[in-house]
């Protein structure tokens, strides 16, 4: 937790005055635990202690029984989306077809596991079920784009070409600026 | 007052206690792992307790059933035996023995019912499960070694008992469950003079610190 950037301070705060406006829709009682979860979820795309903390409070049970909820679901998420979200099918024909593997390439070339977001928020790694391409597999899924037939070298493949993405934004960026400058 | 016959010898015992409970208040030995005296609704989670009776065709768990009037109970028919063998080598495949270097007093409860029910501390014949958990977890008061939690929950539960706010949680799931604190007041929470979890840790998984002014 502590290596998280400052960044996220500011972020998290937002999120829990957030959350404080939203929290006297629900009933203060314990059976509204999970739909207060997901509605947090699904506002700012995951759970942050900051937040668990604050809907335990609410609800007046211990900031621990939140955290064990939450974790014993698959559908919640502690940490933020990447701006690249990498999702691997371990769904049953991609785990004979060695979706783990795919995963696991992912997992060693980003340094972080699956459900973990890398530190400069670029990438993020899900392990989903089946997302219904079964012939494809193994499948992961990209930023919305499904990757058919995975194979440790595409997965190699996939971030030259994000990092091709980057320098060339990089390069436009630095380009724009100047330019705009002596226009106005 | 009730009377009961256990393995042939009959015992007293009051109405409302468990199978379970009436044979340890009498000295008939019954495994078990998560029992709590304290607890409401028994987890019955060890699958250990086992016993069969003139009431039921198949054996029960004694920590769910409760006494009545003339029960017959046997507590080592070959049924029994049967099912607390394979619980108990299914909770050694999770829980890694390590005599050598485990800080419990020996026996350990688990050796104690390794010998009650005539099995090795190995999982054998079946495999050992490789958890992908962390070997030691700091929890600020004790340490926790998931390698020999059994998920019995007794921690967890007279963390509650004790403590309105209860800092101790199961988290995750499966495989991958861990016995945890969350929350950033972990430096005002209750443990100091408490300790009971540690007490009642029947697998040596939560082993309290040692006091930092000693070292």
């Amino acid at each position: 937790m502590n290596s998280v950037p400052t960044q996220t301070e500011t972020e998290e705060r937002e999120m829990i005055e957030a959350i404080e406006a939203m929290l006297p829709r629900f009933a203060k009682h314990r059976s509204a635990l999970i739909p207060i979860l997901q509605a947090v979820q699904q506002e700012h795309g995951y759970l942050s202690g900051g937040a668990m903390e604050r809907v335990a409070e609410y609800l007046e049970i211990s900031p621990s029984e939140v955290y064990g909820v939450a974790t014993f679901y698959n559908q919640f998420r502690f940490h933020p989306p990447g701006r690249h979200q990498i999702k691997v099918c371990l769904g049953t024909a991609c785990h004979v077809a060695g979706g783990d593997i795919i995963l696991e390439n992912f997992e060693r070339k980003l340094g972080i596991r699956a459900g973990e977001t890398t530190p400069d928020r670029e990438y993020s790694v899900e392990r989903v079920a089946c997302v219904g391409c079964c012939a494809l597999a193994p499948v992961a899924i990209v930023d919305g784009t499904v990757l058919g037939h995975m194979q440790p070298s595409r997965v190699e493949g996939l971030f030259v070409q994000f990092q091709v993405e980057r320098e060339r934004e990089e390069r436009e960026k630095a380009e724009r600026e100047p330019g705009g400058e002596q226009d106005a | 007052m009730i009377r009961i016959t256990v393995d042939g010898k009959e015992i007293q015992t009051e109405q409302g206690k468990t199978i379970l409970q009436a044979c340890l208040e009498n000295g008939i030995y019954i495994p078990n792992l998560c029992f709590l005296e304290t607890r409401e609704q028994p987890r019955a989670s060890c699958r250990l307790c086992f016993v069969e009776t003139s009431d039921a065709e198949r054996p029960v768990t004694a920590c769910t059933e409760t006494v009545r009037d003339g029960l017959d109970v046997r507590t080592n028919t070959e049924a029994v035996r049967r099912l607390q063998r394979t619980a108990f080598k299914l909770i050694m495949s999770a829980h890694h023995c390590t005599p050598k270097t485990c800080p419990v007093a020996k026996p350990c409860q688990l050796m104690r019912i390794a010998r009650h029910i005539q099995v090795g501390l190995n999982p054998r014949p079946l495999e050992t499960l490789e958890r992908d958990v962390q070997e030691e977890v700091d929890l600020t008061f004790f340490t926790y070694y998931p390698f020999r939690c059994v998920m019995c929950g007794k921690c967890v539960d007279v963390c509650r008992d004790r403590n309105e706010r209860n800092p101790l949680t199961f988290a995750k799931r499966g495989f991958d469950t861990v016995v945890t604190f969350f929350g950033s007041g972990a430096s005002n929470l209750p443990c100091d003079d408490c300790g009971a979890c540690v007490a009642v840790c029947p697998t040596g998984a939560l082993i309290p610190k040692p006091p930092p002014s000693e070292s």
